[in-house]
């Protein structure tokens, strides 16, 4: 993309205006939020002003408005992903929720005392928690895949991790704190061999990379969509419809019921079984025109771009004595990860603050993989395409700095 | 000195200061200037767990007036315990539980106190406090 067109882009982000301690604020926590381009705070608002009623319920003209733009956003998002029907779109709070509804109602199905889970060790505690919890509930084993230094998955050590007691896998497709795109198509593969269904956390990939469900295969895939310029408090669940339909409710209340006596409830079709209560149909709307913002710049330029963005970081970061990387796959997303020498991470990101530099430090919600690295967290930043290469060398000068004044 | 002059103290150190990176200067000198805490102390009993940096510290009680240790693996939380213990150490149980800390909001270091930060500073202030609760108890 042209110099020309991210400048365009900035534009549609009011906040990249700010001034954070009297400094133009650099935006590097993009994998933590990504920041809101105007069209989808005015969906919101639009939304609000002259669309707002309950769905699926009112018979009178609002409410059909609303039920128009919550089913037309699903279907937009089953457009996204490549799923094959609109059905197989289930709304969430988030990615987090999704795992939840997945742990939860798939263990309700199918696992019991003396099965197991198989996650990776790079897994957000999203991914983590709630399958313990599984474990927890029924009597179950959880199982880590292992990573080599490079931060890359060990696919052979899974091929002896799944066995027949394997009930499911769950793994990230792109890592929040190494930036590894993982392999998932292969390890669905792998999977599907030994008929072992797969859940793919696509919280830190959606807004990066190409994503269509159908050709990794996934049993489930799921996202957030604060990380992909949507308001917070909306997310997706994808699943096959075999999987959707085999697996209970997750909630029960309204909207997810056919009839209701007090001595049996029947459940609503798909994707309504699992949405109990008003859904945020004000949130599904602003999804679908943040999706359509993104497919307007095109996640391929997105992703080529985004790219460029890092190597440069991590070219202009060896310049630093005592760097060190962590998180060197080949395939990467937009996340650099790193140390300077044995200065504590919090210190490097209070003093970039007070420079106006946003950007992550600690274990980033992945504990388990900060011990196996044996460090206390890293510094994060992680970019998005409303990022310049002038940003990153800012950044660079204030890191500099800040190295200078810790040494 | 009483504590309030110890704070108003560093109140007036801080204040000559406008620039951001020039207090956390300051703060960075302080931490490299903590008298590290014994090795044998750094055990889990002592460690107040933050989120991001661990901080340790101990208390000892003397002549009816408290010393308090700790230390921190951030430089920038080291330096605020320096302050803490700057202010605190040396005074009886009840001096330390009659005090209200001002100081680090005066001189703009709240954020690190901020709940959200989980740095440990917040939970090693209610520690000390908890410390001359035991000790009163004990000495009275």
């Amino acid at each position: 993309m042209t110099k020309e067109k991210i400048e365009e882009i900035r534009q549609d982000f009011p906040i990249l205006e700010e001034k954070i301690y009297n400094k133009p604020l650099i935006y590097f926590d993009n994998g933590a939020t990504t920041q809101k381009p105007r069209c989808v705070v005015e969906k919101i608002e639009f939304s609000y002003y002259h669309q707002n009623s309950n769905i699926h319920r009112g018979v009178h003209y609002l409410s059909q408005k609303a039920t128009e733009a919550h089913e037309a956003a699903r279907s937009k998002v089953a457009r996204f992903l490549g799923a094959s029907k609109r059905e197989e779109i289930i709304f969430t709070r988030g990615t987090t929720e999704a795992i939840n509804l997945v742990a939860f109602s798939f263990g309700e199905a199918f696992c019991k005392a003396g099965d197991e889970v198989i996650i990776s060790v790079m897994e957000h505690h999203s991914n983590i928690v709630p399958w313990q919890m599984l474990c927890e509930r029924k009597g179950m084993t959880l199982r880590v895949i292992p990573m080599n230094e490079k931060g890359e998955l060990k696919l052979d050590v899974l091929q002896t991790l799944m066995n027949e007691r394997t009930k499911i896998i769950s793994v990230t497709h792109v890592s929040n704190v190494l930036g590894t795109i993982n392999p998932v198509k292969e390890i669905i593969r792998m999977a599907h061999e030994k008929n072992i269904p797969v859940l793919i956390d696509g919280a830190q990939a959606v807004p990066h990379i190409h994503v269509d469900v159908q050709d990794l295969d996934a049993d489930f895939y799921v996202f957030s969509g604060h990380k992909i310029y949507a308001p917070t408090g909306i997310g997706v669940l994808y699943g096959k419809e075999k999987w959707l339909n085999a697996i209970p409710p997750y909630q029960g209340g309204g909207e997810m019921i056919q009839t209701v006596t007090f001595e049996k409830t029947t459940y609503n079709e798909l994707p309504f079984k699992f949405e109990a209560g008003t859904p945020d149909y004000i949130g599904s709307a602003a999804l679908a025109q943040a999706l359509e913002y993104v497919e307007g710049i095109g996640i391929q330029n997105i992703a080529e771009y985004e790219h460029e963005l890092t190597k440069y970081a991590e070219l202009r970061l060896k310049e630093i004595e005592g760097m060190r990387f962590f998180g060197t796959s080949n395939e990467k997303s937009a996340v650099v990860s790193f140390l300077v020498g044995n200065i504590h991470p919090y210190d490097i990101g209070m003093l970039l603050d007070k420079l106006g530099i946003a950007v992550r430090t600690g274990h980033h919600c992945a504990q388990p993989l900060s011990d196996a690295l044996g460090i206390p967290g890293t510094v994060r930043a992680s970019f998005a395409f409303y990022n310049t290469k002038e940003e990153i060398d800012l950044f660079i000068e204030a890191l500099k700095r800040v190295v200078m004044m810790l040494n | 000195m009483t504590i309030n002059e110890k704070q108003n103290n560093i109140v007036e150190e801080f204040d000559q200061f406008d620039d951001w990176m020039d207090k956390y200067s300051l703060l960075i000198d302080l931490g490299n200037s903590l008298q590290p805490i014994d090795e044998t102390n750094k055990v889990p009993q002592n460690i107040i767990e933050g989120c991001q940096s661990r901080v340790w510290l101990t208390a000892d009680y003397q002549d009816g007036i408290i010393t308090y240790r700790g230390e921190s693996e951030a430089i920038l939380v080291k330096g605020i315990v320096s302050l803490l213990i700057q202010v605190l150490s040396g005074h009886t149980p009840d001096e330390i539980l009659n005090t209200e800390l001002y100081f680090i909001e005066k001189i703009g270091l709240r954020e690190h106190l901020s709940p959200t930060r989980s740095n440990g500073l917040l939970a090693m202030i209610k520690q000390m406090k908890l410390y001359a609760i035991a000790y009163k108890s004990k000495g009275g």
